[in-house]
């Protein structure tokens, strides 16, 4: 559906502004460095997903109220819809695609997989990364941490008291 | 030889004629004197899919990136009701990256809705109908490109009220009337005036429910690719089969000239049932661009105009004896279809069913406003009728003074009321008393004394379910025996989220006697050619179960067979286990992979098709949810403490994933009864909060604590599996437990859902119980 177009104004005076074509930048992205070439105004989200074919972030709603695309910017979740790619350069990004090694599942991925804390599937990536950047920071949460933390990411599939049950789960299995 | 048969098919509450074919022999059904010997069957699995779905490799149908592949985006009717004066794209299509725009003006005509209206119509019949198409390079252009269509609409009187949308002078959202099929669907047994009669007492109330929206994660949406003269599309859908045959019939292509793709989809619902216009656009531009195209929704398109639950208002009457037996219920719902309905709403299915009733009448008017057309919506009917119904059964239990559990078990149906066939299995009253024991419903009063305040309030409520779920046929599948040993399931079904690869796997590998991880199932593609109906109307396992099962044993057959003769041994001493032959006599056992190094990538096919449902019996499903509630007096807010939720679907193929969906389903029933409602503003036709920000689903923080429980019962009569289905079942009494629970909080009920806190408090400052007839 049609969004409100800002007019695509060109400013003599302000010299400093990119855009509308394309800039060239270059994105950290699990651990790796990718030179791409995007509109300014492209976000974070469809820069990972149209750019650079991470589609494990996904697009429930565009404008920051469903937490799908939650990915890790320098450890701390946030929803890339709402950050433009151009902002994220000298930044850390990571996406669920950078948290299995060597096809070794992430702890906290496998505690989704065996407590079942999903259906669809397609609100999990957010949710897994909301997660793990708690406990990161928290290893020993309490159901309310853990809720607080994923209360940003939707799952209308209500996968949510199997989600709780994982991370916590996770939580231990990391500790030990 | 091939058996064909005629057989009667139950879909969400109605009845169809199905011819299918047989094959093989008739499988023993799988009883509960099975259960002991089984590896996999009734054993918690964790997703056999679940790797993909952690770590980003399940390619969603928005994740399908193909070379070259353009992006188009929809123009969609801002007006409730117009037609198209005038439409300009040329400064659309002048924009750099636009490929095509696609309109009434350059557009093939192609019937759309039953003929009702047109891919691109020039008449618009809610906002949010589509108007163009936009297809340019990136997401981005297209929606500056939208905003260069020039359209003049003629704006048309609308109406968007169901009850107005009735009255002689209403606007016409269609020539033909607002009234679907110019009458409503009535049914009737017994004599409801002499049913009236014979009641010692009558209650009466008017019930209104909300247009809820599904908001699917991913919303709807298609990519579709030409190779050669073969269009492939992939579409977020619970459907494949159905897709192709309506995407054929609009194209004017063969069958087999169309393949539809859908390995994963973020939720369905119900709302992905069939194609849509956004399918059939991204295969014409595909066409006339000579790229892949992806046509996707975003969430407002989302919330206007791909289905909701239908907002009803029904008036229900139930005459009783002393004692608490019903003698009549009389049933009237208006259900607002908006301006499409592919067939009538009703929301009487629960009515007509769950009680043993001899007089009974049930009216339901489908009306047709200028709003976005309905669909099914999980347990469509079913949840708004059992919300009236059983709050309705409450009631009668106060006025009765009579336990409301006892009530229904006073009017316990034991043969179905409308048939007069006894059921298969029928689980409901281990499910009360399951669930009356885990909410604690004997000391329930004792509770609320202690637990209720000057500003609080505590109490409990009930409600029963009853829903189909028989599944049935058609539903084929093959079971492959691979050179490498390992096994292939292929069906044309398709896993919606709720564990059907996962499940079907553990069918396969137990009727095999393979371990599970040599197992592979394949679905969600037509081009494997083996049909399977559409995930829904809680009917998948059922149906493609046995089919399953039935490929299973038939690979496995002939697996002995080949096996016996390959190692030379008598077939009558041969078996399998765990992927190995067994020589009963020595206790040898041999790999299965090692005849096929004889036999030269000889490969194994067994078939298997889903036999029909016994004629002379009914199939159901039951269950029951409790609910604990505190109400707050000051700020009219309703806390949901504990569901317990305890349901029978025959046998339990897997309690881990099943516990998933029985969640899944008390939370969704959870919104619809507290937060979740579409709001309309009558003077501008518009629906004002088609985002996730406005429309309130539940979050985590929202979730109560859950007590989910199956009654695992196998139905041997139901089919060789004795399974039925699950996904459609708990959310069916959520709303209505909750709403009992805080009628008995608050001593008086509040009659229309969802149950916010200013409903709340206008019922607390009007004090005097009302019957729902001048609620607002
Ligand atoms: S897509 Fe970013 S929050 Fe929904
Ligand atoms: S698993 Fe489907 S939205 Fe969360």
């Amino acid at each position: 559906m049609a969004k409100a177009l800002e007019p695509r104004v060109q400013s003599a005076q302000l010299p400093s502004i990119r855009g509308p074509e394309r800039v060239p930048l270059t994105l950290n992205v699990n651990g790796r460095t990718f030179s791409l070439s995007v509109e300014p105004r492209r976000t974070l989200l469809d820069a990972l997903r149209n750019d650079l074919g991470l589609t494990g972030a996904k697009k429930g709603c565009d404008e920051g109220t469903c937490g799908a695309c939650t990915v890790l910017l320098d450890g701390k979740p946030v929803y890339s819809c709402l950050l433009l790619a151009v902002e994220c350069q000298e930044h850390e990004i990571e996406t669920i695609e950078g948290l299995a090694r060597d096809g070794k599942l992430h702890p906290v991925q496998e505690a989704f997989v065996e407590h079942d804390a999903l259906q669809c599937g397609f609100c999990t990536p957010g949710q897994i990364l909301s997660v793990k950047a708690l406990l990161e920071q928290n290893p020993e949460p309490t159901e309310e941490d853990v809720k607080r933390a994923v209360s940003g990411n939707l799952c209308r599939c209500g996968a949510y008291p199997h989600i709780v049950e994982a991370a916590l789960a996770a939580a231990k299995k990391l500790k030990s | 030889m091939p058996k064909v048969i005629k057989t009667e098919v139950e879909f969400e509450g109605r009845f169809y004629e199905e011819y299918i074919v047989l094959e093989g022999e008739d499988l023993s059904p799988w009883g509960p004197d099975r259960d002991r010997e089984f590896r996999f069957v009734g054993k918690p699995q964790p997703r056999v899919d679940g790797p993909e779905r952690v770590t980003g490799a399940a390619k969603f149908t928005h994740d399908i990136q193909l070379p070259g592949m353009l992006y188009g985006r929809i123009l969609r009717c801002p007006h409730p009701h117009a037609r198209i004066q005038r439409i300009d794209t040329s400064k659309a299509e002048k924009l750099p990256g636009v490929r095509l725009v696609l309109s009434a003006e350059n557009a093939p005509e192609i019937p759309w809705r039953m003929g009702l209206t047109q891919l691109f119509d020039r008449t618009l019949r809610y906002a949010g109908e589509e108007v163009a198409l936009v297809v340019a390079d990136e997401e981005e252009i297209c929606y500056d490109a939208l905003d260069l269509i020039e359209v003049e609409y003629e704006p048309l009187p609308f109406v968007v009220d169901p009850v107005k949308a009735l009255e002689p002078n209403a606007p016409k959202v269609h020539e033909s009337g607002n009234l679907l099929n110019g009458a409503p669907e009535v049914y009737e047994r017994g004599d409801l005036e002499k049913g009236f009669e014979e009641a010692d007492v009558v209650v009466e109330g008017v019930f209104r429910t909300q247009s809820a929206l599904h908001n699917c994660m991913e919303t709807h949406g298609s990519v579709a690719h030409w190779e050669g003269d073969t269009l492939v599309i992939w579409d977020s859908t619970q459907h494949i089969f159905g897709v192709r045959a309506q995407v054929a019939q609009a194209l004017g292509l063969p069958l087999n000239r169309v393949r539809v793709i859908k390995q994963y989809m973020g939720g369905g619902f119900g709302s992905k049932n069939a194609a849509g216009k956004y399918t059939v656009m991204a295969a014409l531009a595909a066409r006339r661009t000579g790229r892949p195209v992806q046509v996707l929704l975003d969430r407002f398109e989302e919330n206007l105009a791909t289905g909701n639950r239908p907002s009803t208002v029904q008036t229900l009457k139930l005459g009783a004896k002393e004692d608490g037996r019903l003698t009549a219920i009389y049933h009237k719902s208006i259900l607002n279809v908006g301006a499409y309905a592919a067939w009538p709403a009703s929301a009487s299915g629960p009515t007509k069913r769950l009680y043993s009733c001899p007089n009974l009448k049930t009216e339901d008017y489908s009306v047709y406003t200028n709003l976005g057309p309905f669909s099914a919506f999980r347990a469509p009917g079913y949840v708004e009728g059992t919300f009236a119904l059983e709050s309705m059964m409450d009631e009668l239990a106060r006025k009765l003074n009579l336990d409301p559990l006892e009530l229904r078990l006073k009017n316990y149906a034991e043969i179905d009321p409308i048939t007069n066939k006894p059921y298969t299995t029928k689980g409901l009253k281990q499910a009360y008393e399951r669930g009356a024991q885990l909410i604690g419903w004997e000391k329930r009063e004792e509770v609320k004394k202690t637990r209720s305040t000057k500003t609080k309030r505590v109490g409990f409520g009930m409600a029963s379910q009853i829903w189909g779920g028989s599944g049935g046929p058609p539903a084929y599948a093959l079971v492959k025996i691979n050179p490498d040993g390992t096994a292939t399931v292929i069906t044309g079904t398709q896993d919606i989220g709720t564990g059907t690869r996962t499940a079907l796997a553990q069918i396969a590998a137990e009727a095999l006697g393979f371990p599970l991880e040599r197992v592979r199932v394949e679905l969600g593609d037509t081009q494997w050619g083996v049909y399977s109906p559409l995930s829904a109307g809680s009917m998948t396992l059922a149906s493609v179960g046995p089919a399953v099962r039935a490929a299973a044993e038939d690979a496995r057959a002939q697996l002995l067979d080949v096996g016996a003769q390959v190692l030379e041994i008598p077939r009558d001493r041969i078996s399998l286990e765990q992927g190995e032959f067994v020589d009963a006599r020595s206790g040898e056992r041999t790999p299965v992979q090692t005849i096929f190094e004889k036999l030269l990538n000889y490969t194994i096919v067994g078939k298997g098709a889903r036999g029909p449902n016994p004629e002379d019996k009914n199939i159901n499903t039951f269950g029951a949810q409790f609910a604990r509630v505190e109400v707050d007096l000051e700020t009219g807010r309703v806390r949901v403490e504990r569901i317990v939720a305890v349901h029978e679907s025959g046998r339990v193929v897997n309690p881990l994933t099943i516990r998933s969906q029985l969640y899944g389903g008390v939370i969704q029933g959870l919104g619809y009864a507290l937060t979740e409602r579409r709001l309309e503003d009558p003077r501008r036709g518009l629906v004002v909060n088609p985002s996730l920000e406005t429309y309130k689903v539940p979050t985590v923080e929202d979730v109560p604590d859950i007590v989910a429980e199956m009654v695992d019962m196998p139905d041997p009569e139901a089919n060789p599996l004795g399974v039925k289905g699950v996904g459609e079942p708990p959310i069916i009494p959520t709303a209505a437990a909750i709403a009992n629970a805080v009628a008995d909080a608050l001593g008086f009920r509040v009659y229309e859902l969802p149950l916010t806190v200013d409903r709340v408090l206008m019922a607390l400052q009007r004090g005097e119980p009302s019957r729902g007839e001048d609620n607002k």
